[in-house]
Order: structure tokens, then C-alpha cells, then sequence
């Protein structure tokens, strides 16, 4: 036995997230949400468990959620750069808000998002400035490349394409770093889904090898060659590729629909986090509180926009994703 | 090599009262790190999460008990003092479970009892059950010090 002191790190952390998982919405909440007439009854049910603290109105309920998490993380983890992989992909979305209020000579400050590491006046700056090298790497080389090639084309959708793929490279990058399994699993997955969406609506949209060279991003559970030639095959050759894949059971749903996917990635994290739910040590139960959090957040916002506008009960109930209690 | 073998004997004290007492420091620090974080959420968990702690704190009272009997059956504590090499390090062998039983076991039972507070957490209501886990542990540091025991008073009988 080691008297190490390295796997009691996040003790007292993991403690208090034991506490606070008792406060995350169960099955029998959104049960209850779902059966819920209206958006009032819907908000009265959340404030009941406390959610919203004292908000009533949907936004503002679900950034106070939000901020409430990263208050709880910042407090128990003193260094949370293992966390960027939850923020980085804000930063990238904020880049592409930037290079478009700088191509358009128009602000949008509602457009950025409210969790990014970077200011938006930095990003604001340093795109209208191409002073591309006051941005971190490799956010700088992104930001630069999506910027010219921006301004040479005029080309929006191939803007985001490159930072779309860059942002996913980066989460790759941050869930290797963390060397944390839950991370690098969560990482894996992001990914991995986010190139399988993206060739199904490419082979869909017959758009050709390059176009899906540029947008794929390297992961360890898909072939990036494979899925590129099932692609550009269509989607039955995509399917026929997934079947030897992790990813197998997706198949059904994503022959359902995109959102479907979605919810079948969404479920599978929260299902390979639940073992967290029994570890005492590390930082795997804080990631998977993270996660858990703001697969919760996703589901209140899907299930308040879905009764904002009257959707029906039963479609509202597909959406909502598994819960981690 | 007159006093070696109270050396080695002495030695044998120290250990099983120092390496314990370690074990127990950290079992009772980690397991306090993991009551705090229970106790900041919710303190009228307090009391429960408190026996959780104190748990692996036991190894260090077993070796002070080891080290006292050492000392006394040594003559440092008062009376006759004269140890052969031989007796000594028989002393110290005998100390040797103690030593290393109660270092370890109270490390184990002190991540036990972490798991352990994390359950009260969840679940004040099974206080009953969650403080049964780390008490099994509890069962090893016993089967030491009864060893030791059995030992240092085994050596002080043979007469050497």
C-alpha cells in the first residue's frame, strides 16, 4: 500500500460534492415537469427544489444555476484549468460571435456566451486589430486562419467549420491533459459524436473529401479514413462503419433524427459517469457532478422552451435526457 | 554490546508507537477532510460524521499500549534495566506488528472511512451500516496488537 498523499486529493471536495448531489433534479422532478400544464407550474415546481434560487423567469433562472456551479468548482478545486475542457468550446463560439461583428462593422454583445474564459473585449480587439498574438495559442492560429480565410471568401459556413474543428481538437487536447478517465471518456465522446453528426449531414448534403477533412476531428474510437469514404458513400455506409463501432446502438436513433443522437450521446456520458457516483477520491465525482449539472441545465432549458411554446407533453418527455440520480 | 539489547528494544517501542500513531495522523486527517466537506453542507451531520473520523484513530492508542508494555517489561518505566542483545531484538520483533499493522491499517481504514462519510452524506439514515465498513478494518489492527502482545509478554517469560 502507498502512504502517497496523491489519491486523496479532492477529499474534502468530493465530500462536500456528495452533499450536493442530493440537490440535483431526479427522474421524479422532470416526471412532474413534464406533467406540468403550464410554464408558471413548471417554474413553481423548479423554485420548490430550489432551482433559479430566487429567479422566476426561465434565462434568468437557468444562468443563476450555471453561475452557482462554477461558484461551487472555483471553491473546491484551486486549480481549474482540468476543468477548461467544459469552458474552451466558449471561447471558440465567442470567436466566431467576434470575427462576425468585425466582418459586419456591427456589435452583437448579446451574442457572446456568459461562461468563456476570454473576454469579449480581448477577442473584440484582437480580430478588429488582427493582433491575432494577444490571444492564447492555439486559439491565436485559429482565430487568424478563420479571420482570412473569412475575409478571402466571404465564406461563413467554412469560418465555423474551421473553428468548430479546432474547438474539438482543443477539448481533445484538454481531456488528454487532465489525464483524468472520466474527462479523457467525456472528451472521447464529444468528439467522436460531433464527427458522426457531421458526416451524416454531409454525406447527406453530398458534400465531398475535403470538406470532411477540414471538419473531422482525430478521436481513438472512429477511423477518421473509414468514416470519410462511409461518407461519401451516404448514410447507409455510415451506419454499416458505426456497427463495428462503440457506437453501434446510436444507430437507430440516428437514423431517427439529429436530436435523437443527441440524446442518445447525452444519456450514454451520464450512464458511463454513474460508477462516480460510488468514488470517494480524485477528480472524477467533481467532473462528473459538472457534467451531471449541465446535462440538467440542458434539460430544464429544452423542457421551459419546449412549454414556452406549447409543445406537447410527449414530445417534450423525448428530450429530456437521463438523469445522474 | 552492553545496552544493545536495550536499544533494540527500545527501538521496537518507538516503532510501534510512532508508525501507528502515523497511520492513525493520516486515517484521522483524511477522514477529517472528507467530515469537513460533509459538515459544510450540512451540519447537523456533525456528530455522525465525528465517530466516522475517529475510527482509524485506534492504531495509534494500540501502539502507545505496545510501547508502554515494551517499556515496562525493559525496566524504563522503573525497575531492572539489564536486557541481552538476544531479548532486545526479540522486542523488537514482537513490536514489529504493531508497528507496521497499525501504519497500515489505519491508512485503509481512514480511506474506508471516507467512503464511509460519503454514505452519511447521502444517507444520514444508514449511520448504522456505514460505520460497520471501517470498523472491519478495525478487526487487523486488533489481530496485531493481540500478536504483539502475546509476543512481548512470550519473551519476558522465557527468561533469556
Amino acid at each position: 500500500m502507498s502512504v502517497s498523499y496523491q489519491d486523496k486529493d479532492h477529499i474534502y471536495a468530493v465530500a462536500r460534492i456528495r452533499s450536493a448531489e442530493l440537490k440535483l433534479l431526479d427522474r421524479s422532478v422532470f416526471d412532474r415537469l413534464c406533467e406540468a400544464e403550464s410554464l408558471e407550474e413548471s417554474i413553481a415546481i423548479l423554485s420548490e427544489r430550489g432551482f433559479g434560487g430566487e429567479y422566476r423567469e426561465p434565462e434568468a433562472m437557468i444562468a443563476e444555476e450555471r453561475r452557482r456551479l462554477w461558484a461551487l468548482i472555483d471553491e473546491l478545486v484551486p486549480d481549474t484549468s482540468v476543468f477548461r475542457i467544459f469552458r474552451i468550446q466558449n471561447d471558440y463560439s465567442d470567436l466566431k460571435a467576434a470575427i462576425k461583428e468585425s466582418v459586419l462593422e456591427q456589435p452583437f454583445p448579446d451574442i457572446y456566451t456568459k461562461g468563456a474564459e476570454l473576454e469579449p473585449g480581448l477577442l473584440r480587439s484582437a480580430i478588429k486589430d488582427r493582433a491575432y498574438k494577444r490571444l492564447p495559442k492555439p486559439l491565436s492560429e485559429t482565430a487568424q486562419e478563420a479571420h482570412e480565410v473569412f475575409l478571402r471568401t466571404r465564406d461563413g459556413q467554412l469560418c465555423d467549420i474551421i473553428i468548430d474543428k479546432a474547438a474539438l481538437d482543443a477539448i481533445m487536447v484538454c481531456a488528454k491533459e487532465s489525464k483524468d478517465s472520466t474527462l479523457i471518456s467525456y472528451g472521447e465522446l464529444l468528439v467522436a459524436s460531433a464527427d458522426i453528426k457531421i458526416a451524416v449531414r454531409a454525406a447527406l448534403c453530398g458534400k465531398d473529401e475535403s470538406f470532411l477533412r477540414r471538419a473531422l476531428s482525430e478521436c481513438d474510437t472512429l477511423d477518421l479514413d473509414y468514416l470519410i469514404r462511409a461518407a461519401l458513400s451516404g448514410t447507409e455506409a455510415i451506419y454499416n462503419y458505426l456497427k463495428n463501432t462503440d457506437y453501434a446502438d446510436a444507430i437507430p436513433e440516428l437514423k431517427s433524427s439529429p436530436q435523437a443522437f443527441e440524446r442518445w450521446c447525452d444519456d450514454l456520458i451520464i450512464r458511463r459517469l454513474r460508477p462516480q457516483l460510488y468514488n470517494s477520491f480524485g477528480l472524477g465525482p467533481i467532473a462528473a457532478y459538472i457534467i451531471a449539472r449541465e446535462t440538467e441545465i440542458k434539460s430544464v432549458r429544452i423542457l421551459l422552451c419546449a412549454r414556452e411554446n406549447g409543445f406537447p407533453t410527449e414530445a417534450i418527455r423525448e428530450r429530456i435526457r437521463e438523469t445522474y440520480v | 554490546m552492553e545496552g544493545m539489547g536495550l536499544l533494540f528494544a527500545l527501538v521496537g517501542a518507538a516503532l510501534a508507537a510512532g508508525m501507528a500513531g502515523i497511520g492513525s495522523a493520516v486515517g484521522v486527517g483524511i477522514a477529517g477532510r472528507a467530515a469537513s466537506g460533509v459538515v459544510t453542507e450540512d451540519p447537523n451531520q456533525f456528530s455522525k460524521v465525528l465517530v466516522l473520523q475517529l475510527l482509524p484513530g485506534t492504531q495509534g492508542i494500540y501502539g502507545l499500549l505496545i510501547a508502554f508494555i515494551t517499556l515496562t517489561q525493559i525496566g524504563i518505566m522503573g525497575g531492572d534495566s539489564n536486557v541481552s542483545l538476544l531479548e532486545g531484538l526479540l522486542y523488537l520483533a514482537a513490536c514489529l506488528p504493531m508497528a507496521f499493522g497499525g501504519l497500515f491499517s489505519a491508512i485503509a481504514q481512514g480511506k474506508c472511512s471516507v467512503s464511509a462519510i460519503g454514505l452519511v452524506a447521502k444517507r444520514p439514515d444508514q449511520f448504522g451500516k456505514a460505520m460497520i465498513f471501517p470498523a472491519m478494518v478495525e478487526t487487523y489492527a486488533i489481530l496485531s496488537l493481540l500478536i504483539s502482545i502475546l509476543s512481548i509478554f512470550g519473551v519476558s517469560g522465557l527468561g533469556l
